[in-house]
């Protein structure tokens, strides 16, 4: 026994929750939607994965060590996260070189310049998907078709996605669902990405805040533009289940560092979002615009930060 | 709105009360309250009485002491205690344990309090020394006169005991509830009120049971089980939980509401100060810890050292790293095993090396988690941030006052950060610009 206490302010307890077991938690329920991408995409998912994650962390550790002379924090996980995010939104069939580059504009762009963990304005994983995007438009857009491309990789048979202006409208709602669509490795499958959000909010590893008020906002506006014209907006079922709503919904917009603090401006970042979304989508040259909206409303987050504050306990409302 | 829930683990909650014994020398602060310290009025070398009065009250917003012992006054002079800063204080050398012939001894109960006015009520409690004994020891005296224009419409007692590991109001409640009851009697009567209710939380269903079957018998007051949550004691949070009302933001007090809320033990002290004529000179004290090998609550002379009992308790364990004056969310840690017992002082917890350090600060991930965790609806991120750059006036605007340093956004902040100990120094700052402004 030491025979010094010690000393310190109060409190003297502390939860349990750390950052790396909140960043573990993320990863613990994109496993569903992993699985389900192994499944449709086989060694493709695997290999873009594993080169995401794996030059994600190379380059975290890289640039805290020789640019920014600080100590590495690659074990908190998050940069295992923006790896396996970015994987999520790009074809299994890509160029792992590609990837190499969306891994440095992701984690030296948009995370390291920054400052690092807790500093970056936009999301990271967001940043490197859209600079491909830009980049390699034709790569980026060609998805492999699911299942029977499960053995290859670089030569796999593509296919459109169900949100390519053409395919609209055609594509089996189940499918969607379930994942065997054409799209982004991670995104296909709402059903696990929706198992993933329930076990995150069940673990209050995120509040129901911003997935519920993107995927409501989606809803309202498409039933009404449906309901008005279906020639300009297919069944809302479409839009929901479609693209990279629900991978965005509920693990993208949902970054703790560059979304809102209150559950007020939570909600108007969710709503902002789903707005941009479906205006991209039906007005817009892309076809997915879920990336865009999050990136422009992670851009205003600071904006809503000051505007809406918590309820303030024994507020006069009056004045 | 916030709040967290930090394990309760109330190892001692089964344990009775066991009286301790009286110690060898006694050191009793004069400033055991909030407000002016009160104004010794022994000297060396005085005989004194187990609840004769030692020191005065000076001002309105003060407190008598007692002596907790009788001997003879040793010396006068400062002693550290748990805020570790030094107070005046009385050392009185014990010798045998003679009471004050005026309070009554017996374990009778009093119950009729028909024949009292409001006055002679408060006037006791003054006189008495009695203060908040859940840990704030604010003068009761003063929560007790209403002032001009405002109206007590109910009695709050505060049995919720909501920090970890402390049961010492838990074991006053299942021991002593018939006098809490008439306690809490006096105090309706000396606020003019005819409503009192009594908030307990949940996870003290066998004095919830006991307490409801017991007011029965007392019209108007009325047991309110309560949702387990940590600040659920928080003055106003009771407030919040059992009336429904909010209280403003300071200067604004829970009167103003139209509430008074007092601690269950106060409640108790009340009772044996008006009916048994007897001062607030002991206190059950839970002294507890996960590797104690033998924690109890204890009633307590005010002015022991805690070395008296952790000796109690079969000693300090040998992992102890921390003891804490109080409970593990706003309790003091100390420094030194001769820190007294104070009128105040509800818990020692002696906590293992596992639990005594705060974890390595890491980056703020802007996760959010303090702000729902702070129930008072501020945003503890950004006000530490303000706190360190200090900008005191954007600290103001951002009502860093209305922190009411409960701990919860540290106790949820999952990157360790120091963020109440950077509140505590804004506010301090704050506050001290608001009072210079007023002069």
């Amino acid at each position: 026994m030491s025979n010094l206490l010690t000393i310190s302010p109060s409190p003297h307890a502390k939860g349990k929750e750390t950052v790396p077991s909140l960043m573990y938690g993320v990863l613990m329920a994109l496993i569903p939607a992993f699985l389900f991408s192994l499944y449709f995409f086989g060694i493709g998912a695997l290999v873009t994965t594993l080169v995401s994650v794996g030059f994600c962390v190379l380059f975290e550790w890289l640039i805290a060590k020789y640019i920014l002379n600080t100590k590495p924090q690659v074990c908190d996980g998050s940069a295992i996260l923006t790896g396996v995010l970015l994987a999520f939104n790009l074809p299994s069939n890509i160029n792992p070189f590609i990837v190499m580059i969306g891994a440095l504009v992701a984690i030296g762009v948009a995370k390291m310049s920054f400052g690092g963990l807790g500093q970056n304005l936009f999301n990271p994983a967001l940043v490197g998907r859209v600079f491909l995007l830009i980049s390699f438009p034709q790569q980026m857009t060609t998805w492999p078709l699911p299942i029977e491309n499960r053995l290859n990789y670089l030569d796999a048979v593509t296919g459109a996605t169900p949100m390519s202006h053409d395919m609209l409208g055609k594509t089996d709602t189940v499918d969607m669902l379930m994942g065997a669509t054409g799209g982004s490795l991670g995104e296909v499958a709402a059903i696990a990405l929706i198992i993933g959000g329930i076990y995150m909010i069940w673990r209050k590893i995120i509040t129901w805040h911003i997935p519920v008020s993107i995927i409501g906002t989606v809803a309202v506006f498409t039933l009404l533009v449906w309901l008005i014209d279906p020639t300009v907006c297919v069944n809302p079922l479409y839009h929901l289940l479609g693209g990279g709503l629900m991978l965005g919904a509920i693990f993208m917009a949902t970054d703790y560092v560059t979304s809102p603090m209150s559950s007020t401006g939570k909600i108007v970042y969710g709503i902002g979002i789903g707005l941009l979304t479906v205006i991209i989508r039906l007005w817009g040259s892309y076809p997915e615009g879920m990336s865009f909206a999050i990136l422009l409303m992670n851009a205003v987050t600071p904006l809503i930060n000051k505007k809406f504050k918590p309820t303030r306990f024994g507020e006069i409302k009056t004045k | 709105m916030g709040g967290v829930h930090p394990a309760d683990k109330k190892i001692t909650a089964a344990k009775p009360i066991t009286p301790l014994a009286v110690p060898q020398t006694v050191a009793i602060p004069c400033a055991m309250h909030i407000g002016a310290p009160a104004e010794i009025i022994v000297q060396k070398g005085d005989k004194v009485k187990v609840g004769q009065l030692i020191a005065k009250a000076t001002g309105f917003v003060s407190a008598n002491i007692h002596s907790s012992v009788s001997g003879t006054v040793k010396n006068i002079g400062p002693v550290a205690d748990a805020s570790g800063y030094t107070k005046q204080a009385v050392y009185i050398t014990v010798e045998g344990d003679e009471w004050d012939e005026s309070i009554d001894r017996t374990p009778d109960l009093k119950r009729n309090i028909d024949d009292l006015k409001p006055e002679d009520i408060i006037n006791k409690v003054h006189e008495a020394g009695i203060v908040g004994m859940g840990g704030a020891t604010f003068p009761t005296r003063v929560k007790l006169m209403v002032p001009e224009g405002k109206k007590a419409d109910a009695v709050l007692i505060n049995a919720v005991e909501c920090e970890p590991y402390l049961t010492a109001d838990h074991r006053v409640m299942l021991e002593k509830g018939e006098q809490m009851l008439i306690g809490t009697q006096l105090l309706m009567k000396a606020v003019h009120c005819d409503r009192a209710y009594i908030g307990i939380e949940q996870n003290k269903p066998d004095a919830i049971d006991y307490l409801t079957k017991l007011s029965a018998n007392y019209p108007g007051i009325t047991v309110v089980p309560l949702k387990l949550k940590y600040p659920q004691g928080s003055e106003k949070h009771l407030i919040k939980a059992i009336l429904g009302r909010e209280v403003p933001p300071p200067p604004h007090l829970p009167i103003d509401v139209g509430a008074v809320v007092d601690n269950a033990g106060t409640a108790v002290a009340v009772y044996e100060a008006v009916m048994k004529n007897k001062p607030l000179i002991e206190r059950v004290v839970t002294v507890t810890g996960d590797s104690v090998n033998n924690p109890g609550n204890f009633l307590v002379r005010i002015g022991t050292p805690i070395s008296a009992l952790i000796e109690a308790v079969g000693g300090m364990p040998d992992d102890t790293e921390k003891i804490i004056s109080g409970g593990p969310m706003m309790g003091k840690a100390v420094n030194s095993l001769e820190i007294p017992v104070a009128k105040g002082t509800s818990g020692i917890l002696m906590l293992p090396k596992s639990l005594a350090h705060r974890g390595e600060p890491a980056a703020c991930i802007r996760c959010g988690k303090c702000v729902d965790a702070c129930p008072m609806g501020l945003e503890p991120y950004l006000l530490s941030k303000l706190a360190k750059l200090k900008r005191f006036d954007d600290l103001e605007a951002n009502h860093i006052t209305d922190c009411i340093s409960c701990g919860c956004c540290m106790f949820a902040c999952p990157s360790n950060r120091p963020i109440l100990d950077y509140m505590n120094f804004g506010k301090g700052k704050v506050l001290a610009i608001i009072k210079s402004r007023k002069k």
